[in-house]
């Protein structure tokens, strides 16, 4: 992918490649341009330049896929549940709207551990349920590239370190590439493959 | 009287209903657009809130009468002129009380914020799915209020309804333009007698209003 564009103080000017499968972290200091990267990508958020899912062009001069048609699976920041419907209602909202796929709704349950939160609402669930019941929610959608804007924000140091190895499992299986923005250096070694380190929306390095 | 209160209740009902039906998209629109100029809409459907309700009735009883360009449009279809009738009253309700739908509707769907609208396109929702599976659920306090509104507001207009609908009995006469008339003879008994219900169903609407506001809070 290639962007540039005005956000907020700095100008975007990115060009990178996720490899897949595995787990990209972007690491950088907050407000660095983390989050507008990833709102881009999925088509939240629209600037000048090219983003690519393997050979299906998302964006480029004369083309804008909406978001809606991306087959991305995203997690913002805290939890990205919809407030109105219960666990179960928000993983079948994700999967009516999904193509068939690799994912199967009682493993999805099983991995992340949401069976006894089905019947809850978004409000009814503390912060690392809300979290695992997300990452369901999102592996329903049977996603090509997985977006995880700091999963783990907000999370208390148990809680947090309980979602790293639960995420760290979850990953290891997971055959696609997953974008995962985070600020913390140890998590981004934790969990990630490949890091990039953004800072005022430029990419300064990559390292394998 | 009966025949009053059933047309004032009729009323009143296919405002609502059909301000629902067409200010609902209008509010979504509003609360979503990133346009400038969207202002300049809102602007005019809020201009009932300011302009006097006669200016309204005037512009109505002209646009709706014999001699008007809409109504010469609609003579092959048969109509002649909809001033003085129960449709044109409907359509006077309808401008009338657009503001008090657009509103409260508008506000609700602002106070959803980006985030669960967002959510539902990373899911794969399009914006008619986003509007019917996440606007229209999150913003059912708003529906609830502009209902209320829109209804209590109908069945108090008289400005508007005297002018287009002229209060003819059996036809157009609704509560508060019988009111009116009943002043008019010096009957004050009959009078105090809507004026008092009137005023009951106010206080109920708006604690209606309020209920809904508190329950809403709570429920989200």
């Amino acid at each position: 992918m290639v962007l540039t564009g005005r956000r907020g103080t700095f100008t975007l000017d990115i060009e990178f490649e996720v490899p897949a499968p595995g787990v990209t972290a972007l690491l950088g200091p907050s407000g660095s341009g983390k989050t507008s990267i990833l709102r881009a990508i999925a088509g939240l958020d629209r600037h000048v330049g090219a983003v690519s899912c393997g050979d299906t062009v998302w964006q480029n001069a004369s083309v804008f896929v909406p978001t809606y048609r991306r087959a991305i699976g995203y997690v913002a920041q805290g939890p990205s549940l919809l407030p109105h419907l219960t666990v179960a209602r928000n993983l079948d909202y994700a999967a009516r709207r999904a193509p068939a796929g690799r994912f199967d709704r009682d493993d999805i349950v099983s991995r992340t551990g949401i069976g006894a939160l089905l019947g809850r609402f978004p409000r009814a669930l503390s912060g690392g349920e809300a979290r695992r019941a997300s990452i369901a929610r999102v592996l329903m959608g049977q996603p090509q590239l997985l977006l995880m804007d700091e999963p783990l924000s907000g999370l208390d140091s148990n809680a947090r370190a309980a979602m790293t190895e639960t995420l760290a499992e979850l990953f290891a299986m997971l055959p696609l590439p997953v974008l995962y923005v985070t600020h913390d250096a140890r998590e981004a070694a934790r969990l990630a493959t490949t890091t990039v380190h953004v800072d005022c929306g430029r990419i300064d390095c990559g390292s394998p | 009287m009966l025949q009053v209160i059933v047309t004032t209740a009729e009323l009143a009902a296919i405002t609502t209903v059909l301000l629902l039906v067409l200010a609902t998209p209008l509010a979504w629109w509003l609360a979503r657009s990133r346009h400038w100029w969207k202002e300049v809409i809102a602007a005019v459907t809020a201009l009932p809130l300011v302009l006097p309700p006669t200016v309204i009735g005037f512009y109505l009883l002209i646009a709706l009468g014999p001699a008007s360009p809409l109504m010469a449009a609609l003579r092959p279809f048969g109509i002649q002129s909809l001033a003085f009738t129960f449709t044109g009253l409907i359509i006077g309700s309808l401008i009338y009380s657009l503001p008090f739908a657009v509103q409260p509707l508008r506000t609700a769907f602002e106070g959803i914020g980006g985030a669960p609208i967002d959510l539902a396109a990373t899911m794969g929702a399009g914006p008619v799915d986003r509007f019917l599976t996440v606007g229209l659920p999150l913003a059912r306090r708003g529906l609830g209020s502009a209902a209320i509104l829109v209804f209590a507001h109908t069945v108090g207009e008289f400005g508007v309804v005297l002018m287009i609908g002229g209060s003819i009995p059996g036809r157009t006469e609704v509560l508060s333009t019988r009111i009116y008339t009943l002043v008019e003879s010096l009957q004050f008994g009959a009078a105090h007698a809507i004026a008092g219900g009137l005023l009951a169903f106010a206080f109920v609407a708006l604690l209606a209003l309020l209920l809904i506001d508190r329950r809403a809070g709570r429920l989200i």
